[in-house]
């Protein structure tokens, strides 16, 4: 190594100067740096693309006489191409999208702990709290843009295959293109209301369990087991607060009049999951032992 | 106040895990311009103590303090001015040296991200900044780690078995930069269990076995406490074994005539000046009489063995 004559002058030994921190919007900006530049976060991505392109493409295979019985966007498929990020939504909405939210949430404090680069970022000029804020941030801006994305792409394949056209609703009402499309991307952002709270739970399992695959499983385990919960006879009282019946709560914007009610009611129901996963993640986070690495 | 707080300063630090005693109340004390060694066998308890002091973990009881602030309390704030890192420095292995560089400055602030082509001319790294950190070798992320601590303007490092898995080239490397940083004023917290490096490197040490302090203080204080020795040479040595064996506060004479290395023997200094005229008065000629310390591996290992070869030691701490 050569020598260090060149190295800037030292501070007075002894003195303090006062530092310029850096903020919290740093440490999200380098987060997404970060995840922009790791294989994996394209898995999930890949998804959100590649399976809109994929029913988009079978739906053009298959031979549709006139309207089929079933959901009324499945019916009307043909009709416009807004069918088809709804019907995209309606189907990946269940599962498919919680899992592509866990795949982040679960792994972001989880891999840098067991890396050893948590050690690395927690000795630099932030606090624990803005890195905990920062990682949180990063993992719910991958799964908005998992919807989004896979509504753009369920939009544009859908467009380009059956037309720009009106669409009916729920109701069955029609409404023009411009405020179909409108209503496409409000649905989508509705849905993110339960989408967030599941990447909350990953958040917080990945903090305390320190394990990238336990927290991934154990987000999408989570789900999987309200899903069962929902199905058990005799709890019906509980289904309007289990978590994976908000995942339909963006129903009520595809209604004429708009139904708010299980908008709002999915609102703070998810709160619910949401804020308490948050605040437990964020106290173990200041507090816990970095050890990793 | 904190301007004259020292760089680090502990006291009664403890890690419990369950049923381990990691760290057993520990103090430290280093201060300004210090080239500390911490020494200590493995799971002594070195890299515990350095991750309490970076505020990575939180002490069972007991504070440190760096440069009079507390990491638990005043969290980054206290590590302004501090740098190093704890066991093999890490990155990001998916992303170029100067990216994981650019992160690190951007964490930093205050215009860290200014000095990373110099910190990277320092270690050598220039010519691979643009490779990413996955495929270096040991030795390039240790010489990474160094960069990556130097973005911070450091007054205080903290190394935690910098050389460790080095080739001896690259052990000499990261000593003479170690010793460079210090000449520019750093204070140097070095953990490490290589003697050598230490012994080099180090002014005051702080040596641990089974997460106590057994010694702190100087290491040259150290030596003399194990045992100043002494290397005689005369122009009759079977003579002057027989003066020194008469004189009194003269021990531990070793060495059969006729030897090519003299006599060896112990002694307090004032003995050592009332021999040399018992010599003159003998009429044997001294030629060279040179003080001879216990190396820091005896003292090292009748400080850290129970069973350990040579007399025990005084315990400082």
């Amino acid at each position: 190594m050569s020598s260090i004559e060149a190295t800037p002058s030292l501070p007075a030994t002894g003195a303090v100067h006062a530092r310029r921190r850096p903020s919290t919007f740093t440490a999200y900006r380098w987060e997404l740096r970060k995840l922009i530049s790791q294989k994996r976060t394209y898995l999930g991505l890949g998804l959100a693309v590649v399976l809109p392109l994929i029913f988009v493409l079978v739906q053009n295979l298959h031979t549709h006489r006139g309207h089929e019985p079933g959901n009324i966007f499945a019916s009307h498929i043909t009709q416009s191409g807004l069918a088809t990020p709804v019907l995209m939504l309606l189907f990946l909405s269940l599962f498919m999208l919680p899992l592509i939210a866990a795949l982040v949430a679960g792994d972001i404090v989880a891999a840098e702990d067991s890396n050893g680069t948590l050690k690395t970022i927690l000795t630099r000029s932030v606090d624990r709290g803005q890195v905990f804020a920062a990682k949180a941030l990063a993992a719910m801006t991958y799964a908005t843009i998992a919807v989004f994305l896979s509504a753009a792409v369920a939009s544009i394949a859908g467009v380009a295959s059956w037309g720009f056209h009106d669409v009916v609703t729920f109701s069955g009402t029609v409404v023009s293109a411009p405020e179909g499309l409108l209503l496409v991307f409000a649905a989508n952002a509705v849905y993110l209301i339960p989408l967030l709270s599941v990447a909350s739970v990953g958040v917080l399992l990945s903090t305390t369990t320190r394990n990238s695959a336990a927290a991934v499983v154990g987000t999408v385990g989570l789900v999987i087991l309200l899903y069962i919960i929902s199905g058990i006879p005799g709890i019906e009282g509980l289904k309007p607060y289990l978590l994976t019946e908000q995942f339909e709560n963006w129903h009520g914007l595809l209604r004429t009049p708009t139904d708010w009610t299980p908008i709002w009611h999915s609102a703070w129901v998810c709160a619910l999951y949401a804020i308490p996963s948050l605040v437990a993640a964020y106290l173990v986070f200041l507090r816990r032992d970095v050890t990793g690495g | 106040m904190a301007e004259e707080a020292p760089p680090v300063r502990a006291r009664g630090l403890v890690k419990r895990y369950k049923e381990v005693l990691a760290v057993d109340h520990i103090d430290l004390n280093v201060n300004v311009g210090d080239v500390y060694g911490f020494l200590g066998p493995n799971g002594a308890g070195k890299t515990t103590t350095l991750r309490m002091a970076l505020g990575l973990i939180v002490p069972t009881e007991g504070t440190v303090e760096l440069f009079g602030r507390d990491p638990l309390r005043e969290g980054a704030r206290a590590l302004e001015g501090v740098a190093g890192f704890v066991e093999a420095p890490r990155f990001y292995p998916y992303l170029a040296a100067r990216k994981n560089l650019e992160l690190l400055a951007a964490l930093d602030g205050d215009g860290a991200k200014e000095r990373i082509d110099e910190v990277l001319e320092i270690v050598e790294l220039t010519p691979r900044a643009g490779h990413r950190v996955g495929g270096f070798s040991h030795g390039m992320r240790q010489r990474l780690g160094i960069a990556a601590a130097l973005l911070r303007r450091p007054r205080l490092l903290m190394l935690d078995e910098p050389a460790t898995g080095l080739d001896p080239g690259g052990m000499r490397d990261m000593r003479a930069l170690i010793r460079r940083l210090a000449d520019e004023g750093i204070t140097v917290l070095l953990s490490s269990h290589q003697l050598p490096e230490v012994q080099e490197l180090c002014d005051r040490v702080a040596i641990v076995d089974s997460g106590r302090v057994v010694y702190e203080g100087a290491l040259a204080d150290l030596r003399r406490q194990g045992g100043a020795g002494y290397r005689l040479r005369t122009t009759d040595d079977t003579r002057a074994l027989e003066v020194l064996r008469a004189q009194a506060g003269i021990e531990h004479v070793i060495g059969t005539p006729p030897t090519p290395h003299g006599l060896g023997f112990q002694a307090e200094e004032r003995d050592v000046g009332a021999l040399t005229l018992a010599l003159a008065q003998a009429g044997i000629g001294i030629l060279a009489l040179t003080p001879e310390l216990a190396t820091l591996e005896d003292l090292f290992f009748r400080l850290t063995e129970a069973n350990g070869a040579g007399e025990p030691l005084e315990r400082v701490s």
